[in-house]
């Protein structure tokens, strides 16, 4: 009954290969949209922006960005950390370098630096495979952090290596209120995510689709491997690399090589694992899951322990935190190897067909 | 903002009426957060720190109600050493009790320099005793930032002339070599600026030896050492990295007494683990030794005696645990000197930035807080955010730390022009008006 397709016709090829070709969907996603857009603004506080809201919205781009190379290409990374320092690193330095550039130019020019070291450490992955590339992409990482740490100039010769981010600006308005940061983020975020989904129904999308399930095969069909995988390495990168400068000016506004180091990658990884592979609506739902569960589980513990009379230490809820997280992880891995958004697939189908099941 | 602010208020009643019980009482709190480290790589020595911090908070409480009529409150938050886990926790504590945080004091550099970027818009200073950016103490450029006790660069200039007075003068310094084994961390680089000034001007060589953190492994590092001899070690680690270089300075046979740690590689944690190899080990203090002294009795009083506190009985009088003591020692009088003149009601966080930024603690004042033999007497400024620059050495003889030193000032003929260099870096890259120190009153 929720999902009630019936007097839904589609009499068009655009209608049929729409995004969300269910009415109801359209309805729901511009309802969350508005949301996220008008609604949140009026009820959060600063704290959620800042340490919930942010965060997650930043994230999810990054495993977006990832999602594009391991979901959807079949390439496994584990240099998405650098690739989000390459961003930040690049945003800072023209920031500084070329002061007459406003920092959203710098923010998404920063991404074309990313998908350039992207690329170049693609090229390996032309040859090995799977855990190999795994290998050879966890280069990157250790690059990153070399050259973020080691190349003083990448730093403004600062005397820490730790940099500050400019204040962010657009004709005259500040925009470094807690609101205006999210909006920030969120636009930048929903506008590439739209870019991105449709990329991957055009066919660049489905080169690398036939590249992630069979490379043999769909070289024999016509696919350019080398142009696929590049491609997925560069569009990966880009989107990531907008999401590391997001995350220096706006998340952190002073950061160090230790924000983007190897943890970061994992992080990402389990975001896109968990979320499901090969999904935009995955990427997000990870980077929920992944950014608010420690914080739920480290301030709810305290209090829930308070109802049966137990005083829990600092220390112990942040073991009982890292347990039940993990324990979580391996619990929602076990009941859905697709990740979350391979159980909402199936409840949507359940619910299309509802309350009259075959 | 209409509809947002009626909403925050309509939200504010709704609250008001379901605490309504405890808010009278509530009014007359003043809230002071604690960021910690109970758990991960560096909580060896973030837990005798947070240990020392909360009891004497507590202490006051039970022996003073409080200062000056003022209950004090206290919740940890545990950041685990990582810069985006302890932004979260300021955000959650900044806005707790009836005038929000007093003051921040994050124990780690990382963190210090994230909310460098955000005190100022949240008006909570940050109290980074012996640690955090040495340039932040230009309190013209860095208006919320209190690196109270020492920076790192007071840090360099003593032990280079700790090492310059076992040598017999800096005349002797020419042509020798000390090395510098740092966390590959903001942390572990602050001191490089200094240490190169002063090899410049003292004509020794400067090797710099950078250690990935967490910095358990260092068997490469210490085969650089065999391989390049340097006269001094100066070790700026922090957590399992102390120990570790220790032990592996054991097992390369280099002096022990010829390494010199920086107070944050001087404590308990840094030379137990090593055992033997750490006999003769050498660290810089801030300010204040191991031991217990007069605050220590009340601590023991009114909080240890009562099984309200968390530390270990052997934690009690260590380097870490008095040094919880000391920060919160300060914290709290920087309230104090706050309240002298706004009123002893809870103080906001502006209300303590400037009380921070007159705390003046005689030796008079220190000796009837307990803390005679421990510090110095501090005063801060407008220009002077770090109050005091002195320090002291002490050993390891492998039962326990030992003052060998006397007191040294850290030479400002050196850092001085340092501070201006980078604070004035800083303020035009942050488009920064630095304040008139001499119109501040």
């Amino acid at each position: 009954m929720i999902y009630r397709e019936a007097g839904q016709y589609k009499v068009s090829y655009q209608a049929d290969e729409a995004i969300f070709p269910i009415a109801q969907d359209r309805v729901v996603m511009l309802a969350l949209l508005a949301v996220a857009f008008f609604v949140v603004p009026l009820v959060a506080s600063e704290y959620v922006y800042r340490a919930v809201l942010i965060p997650t919205v930043i994230l999810a781009l990054a495993a977006i960005g990832l999602n594009v190379l391991m979901g959807y290409c079949g390439q496994v990374s584990l240099g998405s950390g650098a690739f989000m320092g390459v961003g930040a690193y690049a945003a800072y330095n023209l920031a500084i370098r070329l002061p007459f550039l406003n920092p959203f130019v710098c923010i998404l020019l920063s991404g074309f630096f990313a998908a350039a070291v992207g690329i170049a450490f693609g090229i390996p992955s032309l040859r090995i495979k799977g855990f190999y590339l795994a290998v050879a992409t966890l280069a990157a990482q250790f690059f990153g952090d070399w050259a973020f740490l080691r190349i003083k100039w990448l730093t403004n010769n600062t005397p820490s290596g730790s940099v500050n981010a400019p204040p962010l600006q657009i004709f005259g308005y500040d925009l470094s209120s807690p609101t205006a940061n999210y909006l920030v983020a969120l636009a930048f975020t929903c506008v590439l995510g739209l870019g991105v989904k449709n990329i991957v129904r055009g066919h660049v999308g489905r080169q690398w689709m036939a590249i992630r399930d069979m490379d043999i095969a769909a070289e024999i069909i016509g696919v350019r491997p080398m142009y696929a995988k590049l491609t997925a390495f560069a569009v990966s990168s880009f989107l990531i690399g907008v999401s590391g400068a997001l995350w220096a000016f706006v998340y952190l506004g002073s950061w160090e090589p230790a924000a983007f180091d190897i943890n970061r990658s994992f992080e990402l990884m389990f975001m896109v694992i968990i979320g499901g592979l090969g999904s935009i609506l995955g990427s997000v739902l990870g980077a929920i899951f992944i950014v608010l569960l420690p914080i739920f589980l480290n301030q709810a513990l305290p209090p829930l322990g308070a109802l049966f009379g137990w005083h829990i230490s600092t220390a112990t809820v942040s073991h009982s935190e890292s347990m039940i997280f993990g324990a979580l992880i391996v619990f929602f891995l076990v009941v859905e190897p697709h990740g979350l958004a391979r159980l909402w697939s199936v409840a949507k189908e359940k619910l299309r067909l509802w309350p009259f099941p075959h | 903002m209409g509809i947002r602010k009626a909403a925050l208020l309509g939200a504010a009643i709704v609250s008001a009426g379901v605490i309504a019980a405890t808010a009278a009482e509530a009014q007359n709190e003043q809230f002071i957060p604690g960021l910690v480290y109970r758990t991960g790589a560096y909580a060896p020595n973030g837990v005798p720190f947070a240990d020392g911090a909360a009891d004497y908070i507590a202490m006051l409480n039970a022996r003073d109600g409080g200062i000056n009529g003022v209950k004090l409150t206290f919740e940890e938050c545990e950041t685990g050493y990582a810069t985006d886990r302890g932004v979260e926790c300021y955000e959650r504590l900044k806005g707790k009790g009836p005038t929000g945080a007093a003051y921040f004091s994050p124990l780690s550099t990382g963190i210090t320099f994230a909310l460098t970027e955000k005190a100022p818009g949240d008006k909570v200073p940050l109290i980074t005793m012996g640690y955090g950016r040495a340039d932040s103490r230009d309190g013209a450029v860095f208006t919320w930032n209190f690196p109270l006790l020492g920076t790192y660069w007071t840090a360099a200039s003593v032990a280079i002339q700790y090492i310059a007075k076992e040598m017999g003068g800096f005349d002797k310094l020419k042509g020798k070599k000390i090395a510098l084994l740092y966390h590959d961390s903001p942390y572990g680089k602050e001191p490089i600026a200094a240490l190169d000034v002063m090899s410049k001007k003292y004509g020794f060589e400067f090797l710099q030896i950078p250690v990935p953190a967490p910095g358990s492994e260092q068997k490469s590092q210490w085969l650089q050492i065999r391989q390049q001899k340097p006269d001094y070690v100066l070790l700026w680690g922090w957590g399992v990295m102390n120990s570790a270089a220790v032990t592996e300075a054991g097992n390369v046979n280099y002096p022990r007494d010829h390494m010199i740690g920086v107070w944050w590689s001087g404590a308990e944690p840094d030379v137990i683990p090593a055992g033997d190899k750490a006999a003769g080990y050498k660290a810089l203090m801030l300010q204040h030794p191991a031991g217990k002294f007069g605050v220590h009795a009340d601590v023991e009083k009114y909080v240890i005696s009562q099984g309200k506190s968390l530390a270990k009985p052997d934690e009690f009088g260590q380097v870490l645990y008095n040094r919880g003591l000391v920060n919160s020692m300060l914290g709290t009088e920087a309230i104090r000197t706050a309240m002298a003149k706004f009123g002893n009601k809870p103080m906001t966080g502006e209300q303590v930035r400037w009380g921070i930024e007159h705390l003046d603690l005689t030796a008079d004042r220190i000796k009837k807080l307990g803390f005679e033999g421990m510090i110095g007497p501090i005063k801060v400024s407008c220009a002077d955010h770090e109050g005091a620059r002195l320090s002291r050495v002490h050993q390891w003889d492998g039962k326990q730390w030992k003052v060998i030193s006397d007191w040294f000032t850290a030479d400002d003929a050196i850092i001085e022009p340092l501070v201006k260099d980078t604070a004035g870096k800083y303020a035009a890259e942050k488009k920064i008006t630095a304040r008139d120190c001499s119109k501040e009153s």
